[in-house]
């Protein structure tokens, strides 16, 4: 097949790829040309989730919502009826049980992956992250299930009325306990083995070792799954919506009932119209801006990872 | 000491970990077994999902990941393969498309999926006309694996030896040869680890699918028609139905069962395809 | 500018080696290499010779790699890398003319320093360029093959296990596979990019003299550190070195005469090992 490309008139009619490079045969030039036209699909249709986020609050912006949408971030009230949007109820119980079930997944997950790396013996290891993969497969609503019928019993029997803040974030921290896991200790695993033996000739004590020397090597990796599993628990929606008891009010204890951003989407949706469908949109939105945020501090994290190591490299050349 | 007090803590939170873990496996073991019979695979549910069983409910469930995977795959994998192989290492010098995606993939993979049930009711059902149908509701879990399966072969492509790269090139192989014959063989766990992902939270979407595929849990006779998704089915069963939780306690498992089991079968497909092309 | 042309001797190479008749098989006339800003090589002019073994040797980082990948076109994967100059090759110039690259790349093979089998079984490692290069009739493949296996003394030792891993390979097997497959599509031209440097003693010394089988058969380029080697296997070699930075040829002649009687104070100190 490339026998036949070399005097060909399109020769000449030299295609460039990305960098500016010329593709010389038909193949790739065929090849890349499909590519990019899917990438373009791509692009699209990713750039058509924006554009349909933006115009689907976009009522709530114009002059007709009157600054209707200075109102989703005051507190006074969720009757999207009459019109009122006050959405900050919902944002404050979005923060807290994202804050309260990473609180309680970092130590746990991050104990979890010491575990698996450096106490557990080979076997035990495996099953454990056996199980651990297992889990993160599990369905979020089969999680939801879980805690409707055996965690909020439970906490009603103690503090009714059970559905609450506290439900929220034992089962959210539940789901994201295996995404911490697996990435701390795969960070951990990444961490160069000379450090360890290193630490150990230095006669250093387990706990030492892994608190001084170990950790603040895999810093970085384990940051970058703790931003993963805030950005899940951010969005998570059916196993909170199950469990949270969805009053629309500020979360002031652990054991009242909260509504967050995603479930109030999932509870509305159906029957929203104009302002209020706006206003759903526009938490979507809101949702969307936070997780950039997230990613984006991610990102920079994961830069300076890279800066770092290859301004080792430079220097160990030169 | 402090060190035993340490100790005590990592193997206190893993017990825990495990204790928790296997007491969620167990309730939805047991539970699910307890209701679960042949005949609930098979049959359509009746009583609001009391009664009866998930036949329908199934084969929904099934159209709307083909659908998924349908449009997914070949595009995810088209473009990845752009990404890692037409547009060089990405960098401040990288032209413009390529500089930004792989953030704004990643924003998009942390995108709640409520949201794309959002887009996806505004998009697919209304604007283009697909109304709550088990199409819109397969196009808008597309649109959700798409960023994490481009990344995720993406990564896998660019971490090939590029010695390869250079090898096939230098044997005057075209650039689709060397992709073909010998890159994508060589990304293989990473694009079958991307497949797992999409598989998964495919099967196990609830939020974005609600206000797409919708809620009719009869058996769909088109793919235009509306309906019901397994973890739908759960959803509504466990908050909507009085005594429902047993049928969404089997519904559970066999949707557990099903992620397993489709997954599994992902892996043995794609490894033995890929197998077969470096062999032959 | 200054032309390089060293005082042939058309004298007796080695016995049952073809007679080495200095006709330049590629002429390189002031070829430069730069990355982004940085140049690499400057001004290189030397001509590789029909069926000889060129060696070129210096420091590391003087541009020697740059230099034989510019000759396959192979630099081009870089992105940044801008190559002025002329390389003449079958009449045409290489860096101006449109060439069919593939092609090209057929008729001058490539080996690097770290042995690059496929991930795929031995003999689908040198049947995949075959077929891409359009050789369809599956016995003839079948013949090139052994052939090319035959000629690295890989055929008795891989004949009975031709379907396993080439990454099951050692080391040695391993490049003497990547030689194969170059060998199987019937080049000219054979760039050596430090071959054996990634090798055992053994492994290396096996190698090595396959190269010097290669001899008459091929123009072989090779880039190696290993001045004893340079001296074993090479009609001509070519000494670069670094000034300001810059990679240059400081030297090119016979290999006997530059290694006996350098032309260069630099090419003298360092093949005495007094520098690099």
């Amino acid at each position: 097949m490339s026998d036949a490309v070399v005097n060909d008139e399109k020769m000449n009619k030299v295609m460039m790829d990305e960098r500016g490079k010329r593709l010389i045969n038909r193949t790739d030039q065929r090849l890349s040309l499909v590519l990019r036209l899917l990438a373009m699909a791509n692009a699209i249709l990713l750039a058509l989730i924006i554009a349909f986020l933006v115009k689907e609050s976009w009522p709530l912006f114009t002059d007709k919502g009157n600054g209707a949408w200075l109102t989703l971030f005051q507190s006074d009230g969720w009757h999207p009826l009459e019109g009122q949007l006050g959405m900050a109820p919902m944002i404050w119980a979005s923060l807290a049980v994202t804050l309260g079930a990473l609180a309680l997944a970092l130590p746990v997950g991050l104990a979890c992956a010491l575990f698996l790396q450096f106490y557990a013996p080979v076997a035990l290891s495996s099953g454990f992250r056996l199980l651990l993969n297992l889990l993160a497969g599990v369905p979020s609503v089969v999680f939801g299930l879980w805690g409707l019928t055996r965690l909020v019993p439970l906490i009603a029997s103690w503090q009714p009325p059970g559905a609450s803040l506290l439900a929220a974030i034992l089962v959210l921290s539940l789901m994201i306990l295996p995404t911490v896991a697996l990435t701390s200790a795969a960070a951990l695993a990444a961490v160069p083995r000379e450090l360890t033996a290193g630490a150990t000739a230095l006669g250093l004590c387990r706990k030492t070792q892994i608190l001084q020397v170990i950790m603040p090597a895999a810093k970085s990796g384990i940051l970058s799954g703790a931003m993963l599993a805030t950005v899940r628990a951010l969005g998570e929606t059916m196993a909170v919506l199950m469990v949270a008891g969805n009053v629309v009010q500020n979360p002031s204890g652990l054991f009242e009932p909260v509504r967050v951003l995603t479930a109030n989407i999932a509870l509305e949706m159906a029957y929203a119209m104009g302002g209020h469908r706006a206003s759903l949109f526009a938490s979507g939105l809101l949702l969307t801006l936070l997780v950039w945020l997230l990613v984006w501090l991610a990102t920079r994290m994961a830069n300076n990872r890279c800066a770092a190591n290859s301004h080792q490299m430079v220097s160990s050349h030169g | 000491m402090a060190d035993r007090l340490f100790s005590t803590f990592v193997f206190a939170s893993a017990a825990l970990v495990v204790s928790l873990m296997l007491w969620v496996l167990a309730d939805v073991v047991i539970e699910g077994t307890a209701h679960f019979s042949w005949h609930f695979l098979f049959a359509e549910p009746a009583d609001a999902g009391r009664a009866g069983g998930i036949g329908s409910i199934l084969v929904s469930t099934l159209w709307i990941l083909l659908i998924a995977l349908l449009v997914a795959l070949p595009l995810g994998l088209g473009v990845a393969i752009w990404l890692a192989e037409f547009t060089g290492k990405p960098s401040r010098f990288a032209p413009f498309p390529a500089r930004n995606t792989g953030m704004t993939l990643d924003i998009l993979a942390g995108v709640p999926s409520i949201v794309y049930g959002l887009f996806g009711n505004a998009f697919f059902s209304i604007y283009l006309g697909l109304g709550f149908s088990i199409l819109s509701g397969g196009l808008t879990l597309a649109c959700m694996i798409l960023p994490v399966f481009i990344r995720t072969c993406e990564s896998g492509l660019r971490a090939v030896n590029d010695d390869w790269r250079r090898g096939a090139l230098a044997l005057g192989m075209t650039q689709t040869a060397a992709i073909w014959h010998i890159l994508l063989p060589a990304a293989r766990p990473a694009i079958i680890a991307g497949l797992v992902l999409g598989i998964g939270r495919a099967t196990a979407e609830t939020a974005a699918l609600i206000f797409t595929s919708g809620y009719v849990d009869r058996m769909p006779g088109s793919l235009l028609d509306s309906g019901r998704a397994l973890a739908v089915h759960i959803y509504d069963l466990s908050m909507n139905v009085t005594g429902g939780d047993g049928a969404a306690y089997a519904s559970a498992l066999v949707l557990v069962v099903l992620i397993i089991v489709l997954n599994t079968l992902a892996q043995s497909l794609v490894d033995s395809w890929f197998k077969r092309r470096l062999a032959a | 500018m200054k032309t390089l042309h060293p005082p042939y001797t058309l004298g007796h190479i080695e016995e049952g080696t073809p007679c080495c008749v200095p006709q330049p098989h590629l002429r390189v006339q002031d070829l430069s290499v730069r990355y982004g800003t940085k140049t690499v090589l400057s001004q290189v002019s030397l001509d590789i010779y029909k069926g000889c073994i060129t060696a070129l040797i210096g420091p590391s980082g003087c541009g020697k790699t740059s230099f034989i990948s510019t000759l396959n076109k192979l630099i081009e994967l870089n992105d940044h890398a801008e190559v002025s100059g002329r390389i003449e090759f079958d009449g045409q110039d290489l860096l101006r003319d449109p060439i069919d690259e593939l092609r090209l790349r057929r008729r001058v093979g490539m080996i690097f320093q770290k042995p690059n089998p496929f991930p795929l079984s031995i003999w689908r490692n040198l049947d995949l360029p075959l077929k891409e290069h359009g050789v369809r009739d599956r016995q003839l493949r079948g013949q090139k093959i052994e052939q090319a296996l035959r000629d690295v003394g890989l055929w008795d030792e891989v004949s009975d296990r031709l379907d396993s891993s080439a990454l099951a390979l050692s080391g040695g097997q391993q490049q003497r596979l990547c030689i194969a497959r170059a060998l199987v599509l019937e080049p000219e031209i054979l760039l050596m990019d430090e071959p054996c440097s990634a090798l055992d003693p053994l492994a290396s010394a096996v190698v090595e003299e396959l190269i010097l089988r290669l001899r008459g058969r091929y123009t072989v380029v090779i880039v190696t550190h290993n001045l004893a080697q340079a001296r074993r296997v090479a009609n001509y070699a070519a000494f670069f070195w670094m000034t300001e930075r810059v990679g240059k040829l400081i030297e090119f002649g016979r290999c006997q005469h530059l290694f006996e009687s350098p032309g260069h104070e630099l090419t003298a100190a360092y093949i005495s090992g007094a520098r690099g």
